[in-house]
């Protein structure tokens, strides 16, 4: 393939998202200064704040940054008149809702075009080894861009409940999908680059962008959860900018060029040259900083508190795919450590930290009372799992974790798309006072239960292939690992009693139909469709999946 | 310039770099510890010029003159603005900000200022513990003056989790992303331009975010106490 060609197929999954994020700021703006022509009583012509300005670079970021401290109690009286003013006009501007589509579409046909070439040839590079795609790359690639497809597809359904509870202000909606599609961006070059530096800068972005969306709603719930987002997964990811600073310096020691040092290739081919004494230092900074990320011990205190305070889309965009885009940094890493200083290093210190995460899931599960952080807890159960197929490391194991990354991702988006719906349903997040669901809502209560089924792993849903494959590839490693597997599988199935029998709960018992329209769900179906699918054959991906297997391997 | 004059002033400026940290645990009032984070910014600053000088390096003299402008200028700016707001607010008009109102002192903090200090002295010796392969890797002047570097990290960790006002744990981001980039540079003269770059734009945007969800803090919790913030637990 030509190199032109090669230079576009990699910047475009980076860089779709963010001209759209650009063109819904732009169209937000226009909207926004036409809105505050119309003079009104009182408050109205103060703009919100809006962190859309500062994403995308737009002239007026100063002015943003002051306006919120001018804007402050108001803030809550100007939304009405503004809701007033704009409610006709609403019906007419929802195609823009679907605009959103664009972007995942755009990662997905990327991905596919991808994968046809790094099947047959190989990885591929552009601009002097910045921008780089494996199996690995594309295989995240396409689960980003599927689990995208699903909450963009769900958005419009949200957007459209929040409306009309009056929960959100019309500006909100546009600075919702500015700061989803800076989200996508940010966490497709995380994806596509090879520069470890660079890696990292990403996924700090991802944080910045995700702050507002975690704390849209102002409510105490809402800012306390954005606060601790913020300040636990900087403060984590500093810890990995630290581990990569002293791979760096390894990496410079050991003589190789101020250019290439973070080049994860480079890194590789010279890993046996590394100062192990740093390098061990070095990852378990990195493991524990994008762990943070990942959800994770011990930093993971943000996950279940933002998960369950986002809007459901991003929620599922988080658990779906930022966790497992956090985890793949941590695999290159991995890679290298093995490399640089036997697997046992990374063995040890990933089976540790997944059991204890994985016993912390459990254990909060089984006295959990909120079903979105019902869904996130179960989230980091599912990471730990991926964390365990990543410490045992047999191609068996990487082949399985990252199916599991893809079938986890699937269902995850599901689960939290119906669980809005369920939250808009019934206006409250507690399991103890949601009964009924499916006499209420059939389609959407069988849709969430189906999405707990897949979680919890049963078949034809791929996430009973992939668990299988992590348990016999774990039992096969050696004694260690049997006993640690064991373990693992003894929390899965305290965590998989706690998420049955509250998914029950919600589910069963009486209740009034409110004849629901069905069309609004197919995202939903279409999610829980390819997982299943997944599950039964993988198809046309599996040359893709074993070769991204392969690039994990153990040398 | 001499190779001795060199190690001097570079000890000198490291010296000045790891104080402004431990200085920050024994002061209360925030506008204190922001003049000390602004010092701290210069002290940075310099190492990065003497590096850059010492290794005839134009790259690294810009880069020092921008992380100058982004640590000592910009970023305790934001700050300051952020306090004088919280304060503006309160005191409804006071002609006297800083003086009466509760927002700009650290009033209770969760370690007393004696033992704060003594942590420190705890954690630099423990960074100089754990920094030991690093500088036996390639014993130069600056790799030996490394420890500072990882102890202002582990002092900046340590204000996070210790103080509990809002503005005090950005500062306590900022000191641990301080000794992060104060090790960059005595390690490897900096990290490629393209990452720093990168790291100080996402520094600056954080600590905006940061700042507007202290305003959001302060509007929904009616103090800027992050101990007050408890709605959500298991």
């Amino acid at each position: 393939m030509n190199a032109a060609l090669t230079a576009l197929l990699l910047t475009v999954p980076a860089a779709a998202p963010l001209a759209v994020a650009a063109g819904y700021a732009l169209v937000g703006l226009v909207t926004r200064r036409a809105s505050r022509a119309v003079p009104t009583a009182r408050g109205e012509a103060r703009p919100r704040p809006q962190l859309a300005e500062k994403t995308v670079r737009h002239p007026g970021t100063a002015a943003g940054g002051v306006s919120v401290e001018d804007g402050k109690g108001e803030a809550s009286d100007a939304s009405a008149p503004v809701e007033q003013l704009l409610a006709p006009r609403a019906r007419g501007r929802r195609p823009a809702d679907w605009a959103g589509l664009a972007s995942p579409t755009v990662i997905l046909v990327c991905g596919a075009l991808l994968a046809s070439d790094v099947v047959d040839d190989g990885a591929l590079a552009a601009y002097s080894g910045l921008l780089r795609a494996d199996a690995l790359t594309v295989w995240m690639l396409l689960v980003v861009g599927a689990v995208a497809l699903i909450a963009c597809a769900s958005a419009p359904a949200h957007l459209a409940g929040e409306r009309a509870a009056g929960r959100i202000p019309d500006v909100s909606a546009w600075r919702y999908h500015v700061l989803v599609h800076a989200f996508l961006a940010a966490m497709c070059l995380a994806l596509v680059t090879a520069n470890l530096g660079v890696l990292w800068v990403a996924i700090e972005a991802t944080t910045i962008v995700t702050a507002f969306l975690v704390g849209h709603r102002r409510a105490r719930t809402s800012v306390e959860a954005a606060w601790k987002y913020v300040v636990i997964c900087s403060a984590g990811i500093a810890l990995a900018f630290l581990g990569t600073v002293l791979i760096y310096y390894a990496a410079r020691q050991a003589g190789v060029a101020e250019a290439w040092a973070l080049d994860w290739p480079t890194l590789l081919a010279r890993a046996d040259r590394l100062d192990p004494a740093v390098t061990r230092l070095g990852i378990t900074l990195v493991v524990l900083g994008y762990g943070a990320k990942a959800g994770l011990v011990p930093l993971h205190a943000w996950l279940p508190d933002a998960h369950s305070q986002a809007p459901a889309p991003v929620s599922a965009l988080m658990s779906g795919v930022l966790l497992s885009v956090a985890f793949a940094a941590i695999l290159r890493y991995q890679v290298i450590a093995d490399a640089a200083l036997g697997p046992d290093f990374t063995r040890v210190l990933l089976t540790g930290i997944a059991l204890l995460t994985l016993a912390l899931a459990a254990g909060l599960l089984v006295a959990q009372r909120d079903y979105k952080r019902m869904l996130a807890y179960s989230s980091m159960e599912h990471m730990s799992l991926v964390a365990l197929a990543a410490a045992i490391g047999s191609p068996l194991a990487l082949a399985a974790g990252l199916l599991h990354i893809a079938g986890h991702g699937l269902a995850k988006a599901t689960a939290f798309c119906a669980s809005g719906g369920i939250l808009q349903l019934r206006g409250t997040s507690k399991i103890g006072r949601v009964r009924g669901v499916l006499a209420q809502s059939p389609w959407l209560g069988a849709l969430f239960g189906l999405a707990v089924v897949a979680l919890l792993g049963f078949p034809p849903f791929s996430l009973f292939a992939s668990e299988l494959g992590i348990a016999r590839a774990g039992f096969a490693a050696g004694a260690g690992l049997g006993w640690a597997m064991a373990a693992a599988l003894l929390l899965v199935l305290i965590a998989f009693a706690a998420l049955a029998t509250r998914t029950a709960r919600m589910l069963l018992g009486p209740g009034e139909p409110t004849g629901e329209s069905p069309s609004a769900l197919w995202p939903l179906v279409l999610g829980l469709a390819a997982c299943a699918a997944l599950g039964i054959a993988v198809g046309p991906l599996g040359d893709l999946l074993s070769q991204a297997a392969a690039v994990l391997e153990r040398p | 310039m001499s190779e001795g004059l060199f190690t001097q002033l570079l000890d000198l400026a490291c010296g000045a770099f790891l104080l402004a940290a431990v200085v920050v645990l024994w002061r209360r009032e925030l506008v204190a510890i922001v003049r000390l984070f602004a010092l701290q910014g210069l002290a940075l600053a310099a190492i990065a010029l003497l590096l850059g000088l010492h290794e005839d390096r134009w790259d690294l003299i810009v880069v020092a003159a921008g992380i100058g402008a982004l640590r000592a200028g910009l970023l305790p700016y934001l700050i300051r603005r952020a306090l004088t707001a919280l304060v503006a607010d309160q005191e409804q008009g006071e002609t006297r900000p800083y003086v009466r109102s509760e927002e700009v002192r650290e009033t209770q903090p969760l370690v007393n200022v004696a033992a704060s200090l003594l942590t420190a002295a705890a954690l630099t010796l423990l960074a100089y513990a754990v920094a030991r392969p690093l500088v036996e890797l390639d014993p130069t002047p600056a790799t030996r003056a490394l420890p500072v570097g990882l102890a202002v990290v582990l002092i900046g960790f340590f204000v996070l989790v210790t103080r509990r006002r809002a503005l005090a744990q950005v500062v306590g981001f900022l000191l641990l992303d301080n000794g992060i980039t104060a090790t960059a540079f005595l390690a490897a003269s900096g990290v490629p331009l393209i990452v720093e770059l990168g790291v100080s734009f996402d520094v600056l945007l954080a600590v905006l975010v940061l700042q507007l969800l202290t305003v959001r803090v302060r509007e929904a919790f009616g103090t800027t106490y992050i101990d007050d913030l408890r709605e959500l637990h298991d």
